[in-house]
């Protein structure tokens, strides 16, 4: 490795590296390094004259190798690439030190983030010495889209992407699509009804042509990559033939089930029974039947009163699951968000205590065509006098998610203006910060705040009952007092959590998630919709809570990355990737069952395993893994590796 | 008999089992008696060193250093016959990467001094005598050679020519290495004499999907004779491990307990058999993998058994980085 021509260029990003880092004099002592020709720093090597430099350095000095020192690779090393790539060298080789994020935002001390930084650099020369050249690889993309989770976020998803011309999978787990939104009643800022604006949109995705809608149906696999997916779902069964039922309920009413089982879309406020119409504007509206609760399903013995009563014969329980198979180029993960159990945060009496609810069954009380058909009632069917609400039940919390929910400050001004239009009942609200930062939010909050509702800083502690009453406990900081607030109905405005089940969603796309449990993005601010899997996108509260304005906004944004990838009809794929030594493969079988995206098979033949190139992302976990050291990751391997390591050691 | 290759065979840190394996080969010991003068074999025969002092260089054609290098003057004598050698091979698993004793290099030379000079139930030591490498006897001072912080390779003693792998060497090995001696049909230098491929390359046993639900160990079950034993929960060290040994403990059973080294392209022995076992453990997250990992007796133990001193922490050249 001797005999090349390397650059090294190290940034100084304003002040944010070299307000701590000896930029200079880490260019001096890397023009020392074996191999070093040129070594400069730079205010802003990213600037279009930072990249002019590497350009012209390439072409006048004849570098073959170049380092920049600069920031995260995951940001700009697609932009230095492309600098090298205008100077006439491949992109693969340039290395990158991280001495922002690694060096001179962790620590103060001056002279120990110079020294480290020099061995990060001195790390990067000895590796870039071993870069070869990688040619990237294009492949055409299928122009479907598969979109998972029919709530507000994917329905406005899928409907950009089908007006556009193109085809759209909608799956979801439901019987019926919406989501969260379909319960709500009235929508904050402007106070709209959910239902006027929502089902609109969902008429439209029963109606339009171009979305093929999956509902009691679930995705069990997904291969391939971006531009070209092979999806499997999984469509239960539903009892009830599509064709022939018309929602008109006949089935529900005559169940001999009826009014039995609490209601899922009520939040448990009302009881169904085991065949029901979800709710009156559904789509599909169509009956449902409920295996779990079922007699004739669960027992084999029923009166078949259902089939009885349906006049178009449309009950059918001879139906089983069936898999479908679609081809699509993106998908779209919009899955949602689950509520807070409020039972698991014990003080606030959820469970235990009758007339304390949460904010998704207040949304159903309100509802017009909710379980109390609109109005605020408590258990007994009275009026409640006095309401609390209390925010951020579940959330900022160190017990139970700390981060903040988003939603709820703005969701209990709303509710404190639905009790004070429905009822003459005094408000209480027990608030840590008052967050309502959005368009129109604050306007809102002040509007409540002169309806006379009570608003108290400080987070309820405790909800306890004295003298058959409900007693909120809290401390008003503003009065710097302890106090006791005797209600009648307590609503508990719990956090919105990731999907119980989003572990499993996550391994089935291949995806990760942050370390509240939430979908994560490539880049919390400048890629906020794209996922760590090319192809694969997000949108709504499955990536972090959010309210509609935001959620329609991402659906919208996730949309047009996926238009944009049909609209260019190929994709540049990484071509880094693994690949065995068939003369080192003992066949042991470790690493076949490893690969997350499923790359690697064992050839029965020869007994040695493949790996699919076209699948394989470079994660590297079959290398790590094998023991023959038979697998290599391009761009990552040994040689590079341990030269890098001896480089920060020197 | 001028012909005669000149073959000196030495033992340093190791049980004496490479010595015995040279005997092993039967009645092909008369043959290598028929091909070789030897020169100096300690366990065999009567040499002072100082006859080996008073040779050549370069009179000794071929020297099989057996053991790891612990001592002063297992040191010094490689060093002697690494200067009157024309090949120098490294014999067994101990000389070739630092074999049972370089288990030591797990502790410091003081924890060992401690257990064996203190500690151990059985020792009465009142006056806390250590070794020293001087005593003054009635008769004069006596010098005693110093024992090192850690074990050593012989390849990071001296410039080593070949390898030959096994604890010991299985008389297979033997005949093959005395052969490319004796015919001069020798190799590249720096080969190891066995296979290149890991030892499941050629293992019979059926393979099918690798998790690991628990860890056994070999007395705990009666293994499956046709299955995969890793896929039984034994930890066999196959999947690192350079073949060639005719798979001795595997067709009895038993798992491959590593000592013919590191395959080919594998760099740490240890580490890759880490790497490998944890990819295959049956967890779902960080408590149930250390839960699992915690049934693991002895991994270090295990993976380590005969290359820790030429594992990547512990592999550089005695006086160098």
């Amino acid at each position: 490795m001797s005999g090349q021509k390397i650059g090294v260029y190290v940034c100084h990003c304003g002040s944010n590296i070299n307000g701590v880092v000896n930029c200079s004099k880490v260019a001096e002592e890397a023009a020392q390094l074996d191999g070093v020709v040129v070594s400069k720093d730079y205010k802003y090597m990213c600037s279009d004259p930072g990249q002019e430099m590497i350009k012209a350095d390439i072409k006048e000095k004849g570098l073959d190798r170049v380092v920049v020192a600069a920031c995260s690779p995951r940001m700009h090393e697609p932009t230095f690439r492309k600098a090298l790539e205008g100077g006439g060298l491949n992109g693969y080789l340039l290395e990158m030190a991280n001495i922002r994020e690694h060096v001179s935002w962790v620590t103060k001390d001056k002279e120990e983030a110079t020294k480290k930084a020099l061995a990060l650099v001195k790390g990067a020369v000895n590796r870039v010495k071993y870069h070869q050249p990688i040619e990237e690889k294009e492949v055409p993309v299928n122009d479907a889209t598969l979109v998972i989770g029919a709530g507000i976020a994917g329905i406005q998803a899928a409907l950009q992407v089908a007006e556009a011309g193109h085809k759209v999978y909608l799956i979801e787990k439901k019987q019926y699509i919406g989501g969260n939104m379909a319960k709500f009643d009235k929508t904050f800022p402007t106070l709209d009804c959910a239902a006027c604006i929502l089902t609109p949109k969902m008429v439209d995705v029963g109606q339009n042509p171009n979305i093929e809608l999956y509902t009691s149906s679930e995705v069990i696999k997904v291969d391939g990559y971006v531009g070209n997916f092979t999806v499997t779902v999984k469509e239960k069964p539903r009892y009830i033939n599509h064709e022939k039922c018309t929602g008109c309920g006949d089935c529900a009413t005559a169940c001999i089930m009826k009014n039995r089982i609490p209601h899922e879309f009520d939040e448990g406020l009302s009881k169904r029974g085991a065949a029901y119409i979800p709710f009156p504007q559904a789509v599909p509206l169509k009956a449902v039947i409920d295996d779990q609760n079922c007699l004739l399903l669960t027992r084999k013995k029923c009166t078949l009163a259902c089939v009885k009563a349906c006049g178009r014969k449309a009950i059918n329980f001879n139906q089983h699951e069936t898999i479908h198979e679609f081809n699509v180029g993106s998908i779209i993960l919009a899955t949602g968000f689950d509520l807070f159990d409020a039972k698991r945060a014990p003080q606030y009496g959820y469970g235990r205590y009758p007339n304390v609810i949460n904010g998704l069954q207040f949304e159903r009380m309100t509802n017009a065509s909710g379980p109390t058909s609109g109005h605020i009632l408590l258990e007994d069917g009275t009026e409640p006098k006095s309401v609390a609400i209390i925010h951020c039940v579940g959330s900022r919390d160190e017990n139970y998610n700390k981060y903040c929910s988003r939603v709820c400050c703005m969701s209990s001004v709303k509710f404190a203006h639905m009790v004070k239009d429905h009822t003459d009942a005094e408000v209480y609200e027990f608030y840590i910060d008052m967050r309502t930062f959005g368009k129109g939010y604050e306007e809102f909050y002040n509007r409540v705040q002169e309806e006379g509702v009570h608003f108290i800083r400080g987070k309820g502690a405790e909800v306890a009952q004295k003298n058959g009453r409900l007693v909120v406990k809290a401390e008003d900081t503003l009065l710097g007092q302890y106090r006791e607030i005797p209600v009648d109905l307590v609503i508990l405005n719990t956090a919105l959590e990731p999907r119980v089940d989003a572990e499993k969603v996550a391994q089935t796309l291949g995806i990760s998630r942050s370390a509240d449990g939430f979908f994560l993005e490539s880049h919390i601010k400048l890629d906020p919709v794209t996922t760590t899997t090319d192809g694969i996108y997000l949108a709504g509260c499955c990536q972090s809570p959010k309210d509609i304005p935001d959620s329609v906004a991402q659906g919208s944004a996730a949309a047009s990355q996926s238009l944009a990838i049909i609209a260019t009809g190929k994709v540049k794929i990484s071509p880094i990737s693994a690949s065995v030594d068939e003369n080192q493969c003992a066949g042991c079988r470790i690493c076949v069952g490893l690969c997350p995206y499923r790359a690697i098979k064992l050839n029965e033949e020869t007994l040695r395993a493949e790996i699919n190139q076209a699948v394989c992302k470079g994660c590297g976990t079959c290398a790590a893994a094998c023991p023959s050291g038979a697998i290599k990751v391009s761009h990552f391997d040994n040689d590079q590796l341990l030269a890098q390591i001896e480089g920060v050691l020197a | 008999m001028a012909n005669k290759l000149k073959l000196a065979i030495y033992w340093a840190a190791a049980c004496g089992g490479c010595d015995v394996a040279i005997l092993d080969t039967d009645e092909k010991i008369l043959n290598i008696a028929e091909a070789a003068d030897i020169v100096l074999w300690p366990i065999a025969m009567d040499f002072k060193y100082e006859d080996l002092y008073k040779m050549e260089p370069g009179s000794i054609d071929v020297c099989l250093y057996n053991g790891a290098v612990r001592t002063s003057e297992q040191e010094e004598l490689a060093r002697a016959l690494r200067d009157r050698s024309n090949v120098m091979v490294a014999f067994g698993a101990c000389a070739s990467w630092g074999g049972i004793p370089g288990l030591a290099n797990l502790v410091t030379r003081e924890e060992i001094f401690n257990t064996v000079y203190k500690e151990t139930v059985t020792t009465i030591n009142e006056d806390d005598i250590r070794p020293a490498t001087n005593y003054q006897g009635s008769h004069g001072e006596l010098h005693l050679p110093k024992i090192y912080d850690r074990v050593w390779s012989l390849d990071q003693v001296v410039d080593v020519d070949y390898y030959v792998p096994g604890c010991p060497p299985t008389p297979e090995t033997i005949w093959t290495a005395v052969e490319a001696i004796v015919t001069g049909n020798l190799p590249p230098k720096g080969s190891v004499i066995g296979g290149t491929k890991s030892l499941c390359d050629t293992c019979e046993r059926e393979k099918t999907e690798k998790k690991i639900t628990q860890f056994k160990r070999p007395f705990e079950i009666i293994a499956d004779p046709k299955k995969c034993l890793l896929e039984q929960g034994l930890v066999c060290c196959g999947p690192v491990t350079r073949d060639g040994c005719g798979h001795r403990c595997t067709n009895n059973n038993m798992p491959c307990r590593g000592c013919y080294g590191p395959s080919e392209k594998v760099n740490d022995q240890g580490a890759r058999l880490l790497n490998a076992i944890a990819s295959i453990m049956d967890v779902k997250d960080e408590k149930s993998a250390a839960e699992l990992a915690a049934t693991w007796e002895d991994p270090a133990g295990t993976a380590y058994r005969f290359g820790l001193p030429k594992s990547l922490i512990f592999d550089y050249k005695k006086g160098g980085k």
